[in-house]
């Protein structure tokens, strides 16, 4: 028991913690076919936080999250750009401004001298739950209400919770004019429900989850939390609220299953180290994901009936 | 020799403010309007002031201007030139007085909605920042829909429509706007006859309690039949006005000229206009 | 500096040189397929795809390393990777079409998911063979320093194949690209170019890899297309142009990565192709930024100089400020307002093609269509004389005026 609140509690926390705030927005992301601006997101993140090291020095949540914003902010700005002056279609315009953004990113991080810190690219690329150690929780359940050893505990929980809150809030605060931005952006605009300003304020939040979820699972498997248990979860239900219901549950679903099968799959088929539980997460939503494409009750859509 | 052959000098207005005192009652009125697409206009330097309490009809030939009419007079797209003003104020004050019913294909009907919130949305000014539609709001949208008898489809996903449904849960998202004028885009392009009639009742009632309904319109047979005004582009304005000034022979022909028979021009300007009613 | 130069220069060793022609040969076959890719609309397809090696590349490492005791022949790598990739292509395409879900949903799913089987395959090399395994982790973000001379070589003769591939097929990729209607009409197999297309496509993606890494390698099938979509309007001069600057960045970025350590090659390799692109998107005489927003303004300037002639000529108040403001600096109108004898002369000229146009568009209305740009084409250049002559000749006639006294 202390052992799994030594080493496995934190982790499942913050690995169904990031997953559930990423379907969360991902519901919107796929509803509005932006599914790829989670991608670019995603990708820009690295570079946001190495512009924000370079800047502070240290590796700090809120620089690297206000520099991965930042960042988002600048690729979306800088996509729109390209597109409108180029004349080219959305997805080539992405496509060309991300992947330079993302190089610089790369390039960067090789020249500056990181050798005192630890950012190197591949645990940018793919997180590092394992790391999440709750040293206080090996004195036992005791720890669990001791605010002494709770003080102890890995701030990645806390700041995903605190973003958790702040996506829920915002999903309340803006639902309508979400719902109606998404489903009729002309009207949303003649009737006066900002779908613009509600859109932009959409990308900053996925950059801010992305980053919050950048330690849990690093960021590009963050883009299978943003899609794949959002996408499953449409393919079940007709309506909104339902579908977010959904989301959720398949999310929390994904990271505990596995997490539990990177951590303890291999031992139980007799290897005697763990494998990537984000890649294990991402690839179990996969398969949910899958599952959903096979079977799930509203994978067709609704065909028009006779009047 | 001369002066008489010299055009007069020009009068000149100081601000916009001027163009909406020349038309305050109007709903909407438009001056100069010229929007292009590249270097060529789609719509070149358009006048025009919407009759308070009319039924206008703008027709057209296809690719003429008309859904572009609408959504620059709206600001939905960039304009080259062009004033607006809507009851003699800026649009961006008036347009809550407007309703606009977009065409039917320019949303994604596969979307997770019923009718009922389709038409709720409508109430988005009413119901205020940081709310949700409560049960009043709701009450509201479904007497709208049961003004366009779509009551009984209240629960349905909006993807199980025909397309004369459809239509009619946009009119009541409209209806549920309560807006002094009402703009349609092809309202009844692939709509069954039943609907057809059922949303041409809907705006005449409008019409009988004051409102103003401008509808971009794809049937010229049909015309003096539901209109009482009528607004005819080819990327200019052509003609405006009362259906029996304006819908000529003379100005179809101006306005199609090349794109329909001399026959079908006559048939279309002898329509029996509808009864007064 | 030197060291760079003499990279250029093919001087700084064999295998430097090899590894500098593959990359030009790669940047050549991937800005020469993506180019079709991008007039297909297919772009981001190619992100799930290379994303998608990475489970088939660790896959094909293991195998190998149990049986051969190495894992790292780049062919069977490369092969592994293609076989992953190619499920992914496959998985894309199903979801898009059998489920509602739009295809940038499949794209993003197939994308993350294959990385993350990938990854976790990974960790279960990394478990099973200590050390060995670091050459993977180069297929990330690319790296040719190190690269054996047989793997420069196989990089670039298979770039080579790729060029030559979409040479020969380049009439039905121009066809289904522009308009597969009209190419199924002319009796091409859509469905079989579409396939052939993306597997070149995803070819160029796995030869890639070692270069530029599975992220960065997407970026050479969009940039250079992109870039060279400012020079031409035409798909046969964008294919070679793209080509060219995927060329020109290949050998260029690896001439500069061989320079020094913390130079990844695939990101210097993107880094130029993205100068490029900025400068063409800048520059273009054709559809360049510079150009199009001084175009934009010169049009509006002429729309709106054009409508305040006609509100002069016809006594209409004048409400648009702008419009004012063009009147104004052109020496048509006073500060006050009134006409000046070269702003009457303007009025009474535009005036008089607006009743010639009328007059046109009444007799022809369907020429009249074609050429009318609404008075922002000068009449000479829009109709020819003959035609303009006859129809002032009606005027006259008709009214026994010309036709700028009729305008009136």
């Amino acid at each position: 028991m202390s052992e799994f609140l030594m080493l496995s509690l934190v982790p499942m926390l913050v690995g169904i913690l990031a997953a559930v705030i990423c379907a969360l927005l991902g519901n919107f992301l796929v509803l509005r076919r932006q599914s790829l601006v989670g991608d670019a997101v995603s990708h820009v993140a690295l570079p946001g936080i190495v512009a924000a090291f370079l800047l502070t020095g240290t590796i700090a949540a809120v620089p690297m999250m206000l520099g991965a914003a930042a960042s988002a902010i600048v690729t979306v700005a800088l996509i729109e750009l390209v597109r409108r002056v180029g004349r080219i279609e959305p997805g080539a315009a992405m496509g060309v401004v991300f992947t330079a953004v993302f190089a610089l990113g790369v390039l960067v991080l090789e020249q500056s001298d990181t050798s005192t810190v630890h950012l190197d690219v591949e645990h940018a690329l793919y997180g590092n739950l394992e790391s999440l150690i709750w040293f206080a929780g090996a004195t036992g359940p005791s720890a669990l209400v001791d605010p002494a050893a709770l003080g102890e505990l890995p701030p990645q929980l806390g700041r995903l919770a605190v973003v958790l809150v702040v996506v829920a809030a915002f999903l309340a605060a803006a639902w309508k004019e979400l719902f109606i931005g998404t489903f009729d952006p002309g009207f949303a605009r003649a009737i006066g429900a900002r779908p613009g300003l509600v859109g932009m304020a959409l990308v900053v939040l996925v950059a801010v989850a992305a980053v919050a979820a950048f330690d849990a699972v690093g960021s590009i498997i963050v883009i299978a939390m943003f899609i794949c248990p959002a996408a499953a979860a449409r393919l079940m239900t007709d309506r909104l609220a339902p579908q977010l219901a959904w989301s959720v549950g398949f999310a929390v679903a994904s990271a505990i299953v596995g997490y539990v099968a990177a951590g303890y799959g291999p031992l139980w088929l007799g290897f005697a180290d763990s494998v990537s539980a984000a890649g294990m997460i991402a690839t179990v939503s996969g398969l949910i994901l899958a599952v959903a494409c096979l079977a799930a009750p509203r994978r067709h859509g609704n065909k028009p009936q006779a009047a | 020799m001369a002066t008489h052959l010299v055009p007069k000098p020009a009068l000149v207005a100081v601000a916009g403010r001027a163009f909406g005192d020349a038309h305050p009652e109007s709903p909407l009125a438009v001056a100069g309007l010229t929007v292009s697409y590249g270097d060529k206009p789609v719509l070149f330097s358009v006048d025009y002031a919407v009759p308070p309490g009319a039924m206008v009809a703008v027709v057209g030939p296809n690719g003429a201007g008309k859904s572009t009419f609408i959504k620059a007079a709206l600001g939905i797209v960039p304009r080259v030139s062009g004033e607006i003003t809507v009851y003699g104020r800026p649009l961006a004050e008036g347009l809550e007085r407007i309703a606009y019913v977009p065409q039917r294909a320019s949303v994604d009907w596969d979307f997770p909605a019923t009718v009922l919130d389709v038409v709720v949305m409508g109430l988005y000014r009413e119901i205020g920042l940081l709310r949700f539609a409560g049960r009043r709001h709701r009450e509201r949208a479904m007497a709208c829909l049961e003004r366009v008898g779509m009551a009984a489809f209240a629960h349905r996903q909006i993807g199980q429509l025909s397309g004369g449904q459809q239509q009619r849960v946009f009119l009541a998202r409209a209806l549920a706007q309560n807006a002094d004028l009402t703009i349609m885009d092809e309202p009844f392009a692939g709509v069954d006859a039943a609907t057809e009639r059922a949303i041409v009742e809907v705006l005449k009632a409008l019409k009988a309690e004051g409102r103003t309904i401008v509808c971009v319109h794809h049937d010229l047979a049909t015309v003096p039949l539901y209109f009482d005004h009528v607004l005819l582009l080819n990327v200019r304005k052509i003609a405006d006005g009362p259906v029996a000034a304006a819908f000529t022979p003379a100005a179809l022909q101006e306005t199609y000229g090349g794109r329909l028979t001399t026959a079908q021009i006559d048939e279309a300007a002898a329509a029996p206009a509808a009864s007064a009613s | 500096m030197d060291l760079f130069l003499s990279a250029l220069l093919l001087q700084a060793g064999y295998n430097t040189a090899v590894v500098s022609i593959g990359a030009a040969l790669l940047g050549a076959g991937a800005g020469a397929i993506g180019s079709f890719v991008l007039l297909r609309k297919r772009s981001l397809v190619s992100d799930a795809v290379s994303h998608a090696t990475l489970p088939g590349l660790a896959l094909a490492f293991i195998l190998m390393a149990l049986v051969t005791g190495d894992g790292r022949h780049l062919v069977g790598l490369l092969v592994g990777a293609a076989a992953s990739a190619g499920l992914g292509l496959v998985a894309v395409e199903w979801v898009a079409r059998r489920t509602r879900l739009p295809e940038d949903a499949a794209i993003g799913a197939v994308l993350s998911v294959f990385f993350g089987l990938g990854i976790v395959l990974l960790t279960v090399i990394q478990s099973l063979d200590t050390g060995r395994q670091a050459g993977i982790a180069a297929y990330l973000v690319g790296s040719t320093a190190g690269m054996l001379k047989s793997e420069a070589e196989t990089i670039a003769v298979a770039s080579f194949l790729v060029a030559l591939a979409v040479f020969v097929l380049r009439r039905p990729f121009v066809l289904v690209a522009f308009d597969p209607e009209y190419a199924a009409a002319r009796g091409i197999d859509v469905r079989r170019t579409d396939l052939a297309m993306m597997g070149l496509m995803l070819a160029v993606t796995v030869i890639g890899l070692k270069v530029a890494g599975l992220v960065l390698i997407v970026a050479l099938t969009i940039i250079p297309p992109v870039a060279a979509r400012f020079w031409t309007n035409r798909p046969e001069p964008m294919v070679v142009i793209a080509a060219a600057i995927g060329a020109f960045s290949g050998y260029a970025g690896a001439a500069i990565s061989s320079t020094g350590p913390g130079l990844p090659t695939g990101s210097v390799i993107v880094l130029v192709a993205f100068a490029v692109f900025l400068a063409s998107l800048v520059v273009s005489p054709q559809r360049g930024a510079a150009a199009m927003a001084f175009a934009q303004l010169a049009f509006r300037r002429r729309v709106h100089a054009r409508q305040g002639l006609l509100a002069l000529a016809h006594g209409e108040p004048i409400y648009d400020g702008l419009t004012l403001r063009v009147l104004r600096r052109a020496g048509y109108i006073r500060r006050d307002g009134v006409a000046t004898l070269a702003g009457r002369a303007a009025a009474a000229a535009a005036s008089r093609e607006e009743a010639i146009w009328s007059l046109y568009r009444r007799l022809n209305p369907v020429d009249a269509a074609n050429a009318d740009h609404q008075g922002l084409v000068p009449l000479e250049e829009a109709l020819p004389p003959d035609v303009v002559a006859d129809l002032e000749r009606r005027l006259r006639g008709e009214t026994g005026l010309t036709a700028a006294e009729a305008a009136r």
